[in-house]
């Protein structure tokens, strides 16, 4: 597992050294006559897009300096709400007692579907709706109601205000809330941690963190990836936010904007995430 | 005479600045949780059911399981603390001794977080196998991790105090005849017994204000375990979730009153653990 990672981490930056050799401008022009620091933290979804916006735009202008820390939705708002970073992730729409208390702006920028996942050795492929919501209130316990293996079913979840919970609680389970014997895990990257780790577990996490450790499972037929949530036939989708406290400083704005133009988009599509322009 | 003064004033500083940062925090969670303590928002933390969206933000079950995860780890740590410590200060030859102790040291400076992720990949399928109930991440899943973390601290706070006595009365016992085992029973561990308590104490106070090992291993469920295989919830652990996820709604002030239960835990638990101590005093 570690040493995987290690050697998939060294192509990545490899294959970064590569592309970054010509420095391609256009997008990152914006960056050219600015300096300072910028901050980031927030919801776990957005990380990935977050760290490679960074790194391009560092590796272009030295001068800038970006952090990109996780924390959560919850944090994302309290941190750029409270002016301790520029930029405060969210993977749900801002409360209004959020925007009234803190007078946050919101910048959409990414679509995000979030699937119910299990180990990629269960035989099940896919459920009915029904099914799922069955599952996650506790009416069906055993796989072998579902189609699987005589065994029990390994119910994982998220704390619920997180944005990924809100999404799949709302869209998929209908409000049902998720059996009280559940495990609540803490991140989009626990959870898949979790789920790799268990032949029995069934949760749900963000499509753009899905990879070959769990298996994103069918929904009424409809398998959840990013062409099924651009064409709307699978419905539990969200969007992804970035905040700023007021009007963004100019670093924030070219951040921003970057990530709003051809070459963000680029890195959106890249984490498996759907660019809304 | 002047540098003196200095010293004296610089420690009184230091000592009052500490104190009253403690005071001064108790005093913000209070104030931070105060909005609860109105119009029937006590009744509605103090219950059983941990449903935000529908309006039941209850935390009883996470101070269950805050108390059933520390004091179970404490209940295993401390015989084995007990024990480790005696066999290395009189039972132990030299050449087992130090690298005992040595390993013990060690042990105190891995961070939390280590146990955290080796057990999430070593011990989690482990007991999910053996025990074929629930998924692995359990009230014992952490516990056992939890017994581990404490242990070291335990041993070092105990064997200080153990060496100091040992230097003072091996030597009385050993004329008066003691074999080691009875000298241990008899002589060394009523004499060292304030230097147990305060190791216990400190021991309380790392289990249960630990986050890390029960957030990842406890399984986070906001119930009352029915058995040792069901998952639970601490109230460090809840904190954590509830700031990771929201940031104002109403229930995010119970983040507050978790805050100030666990003070009072601690508070509680130190005096009971004093007086227990004061009790048996001679």
């Amino acid at each position: 597992m570690m040493s995987k990672n290690g050697v998939s981490l060294l192509l990545a930056a490899l294959a970064l050294l590569l592309c970054n050799a010509p420095a391609l401008a256009g997008d990152l022009d914006r960056f050219a006559s600015l300096e300072g620091t910028l901050d980031i933290a927030g919801g776990t979804a957005h990380i990935p897009v977050m760290n490679e916006a960074a790194k391009r735009i560092m590796s272009f202008n030295p001068k800038i300096r970006i952090t990109v820390a996780g924390g959560g939705t919850g944090i994302g708002v309290q941190k750029a709400g409270e002016g301790l970073v520029d930029i405060g992730n969210t993977g749900r729409p801002l409360s209004e007692e959020e925007v009234a208390k803190f007078g946050l702006q919101s910048f959409d920028f990414a679509i995000d579907g979030v699937a119910p996942i299990v180990h990629p050795e269960n035989p099940v492929n896919g459920l009915t709706a029904q099914q799922i919501r069955d599952i996650f209130a506790g009416r069906i316990t055993r796989w072998s109601a579902a189609g699987g293996p005589d065994a029990a079913i390994h119910v994982y979840g998220r704390e619920e205000a997180s944005g990924t919970h809100e999404v799949f609680w709302d869209k998929l389970l209908k409000k049902e809330p998720i059996v009280a014997g559940a495990n609540i895990i803490q991140s989009n990257g626990a959870m898949k941690v979790a789920v790799s780790q268990d032949a029995n577990a069934i949760g749900y996490m963000s499509i753009g963190h899905i990879d070959d450790t769990v298996k994103p499972l069918a929904v009424d037929g409809v398998t959840p990836s990013q062409e099924t949530a651009v064409d709307g036939s699978y419905p539990v989708v969200r969007h992804l936010f970035m905040n700023t406290k007021g009007d963004p400083k100019p670093v924030a704005r070219a951040f921003i904007d970057y990530i709003l133009s051809a070459e963000g988009a680029g890195i959106i599509s890249a984490a498996g995430y759907i660019p809304v322009r | 005479m002047l540098s003196e003064i200095w010293i004296r004033r610089l420690l009184g500083t230091a000592a009052m600045v500490s104190t009253a940062a403690a005071f001064c925090i108790l005093l913000v969670l209070v104030t931070l949780a105060l909005p609860l303590f109105t119009a029937g928002g006590l009744g509605t933390v103090l219950s059983w059911q941990w449903l935000p969206f529908q309006g039941k933000f209850g935390i009883l079950p996470m101070v269950v399981g805050s108390l059933l995860l520390s004091l179970g780890a404490l209940a295993a740590a401390t015989p084995l603390a007990v024990g480790l410590a005696c066999f290395a200060q009189v039972l132990a030859p030299g050449w087992i001794k130090s690298p005992c102790l040595a390993v013990v040291h060690y042990m105190t400076s891995i961070p939390t977080v280590i146990y955290g992720f080796v057990s999430v990949f070593v011990l989690v399928p482990l007991m999910r196998q053996w025990f074929d109930r629930g998924t692995g991440f359990s009230l014992l899943t952490a516990m056992i991790a939890l017994t581990l973390l404490i242990l070291p601290t335990i041993v070092l706070v105990f064997q200080a105090t153990l060496r100091e006595v040992d230097r003072t009365a091996r030597a009385t016992c050993a004329a008066l005849g003691f074999s080691k085992p009875s000298y241990i029973r008899h002589a060394l561990l009523p004499l060292s017994r304030r230097g147990l308590l305060a190791a216990v104490i400190l021991g309380f106070g790392r289990a249960v204000g630990d986050t890390l090992i029960s957030l990842m291993l406890a399984g986070n469920a906001p119930m009352v375990p029915g058995s040792p295989l069901d998952a639970i919830r601490t109230l460090t652990a809840h904190i954590a979730l509830v700031v990771a996820t929201d940031s104002q709604s109403t229930f995010y002030h119970s983040v507050f009153a978790s805050g100030v239960i666990l003070f009072l835990i601690m508070i509680l638990i130190n005096l009971a653990l004093r007086r227990l101590g004061g009790s048996f005093a001679p």
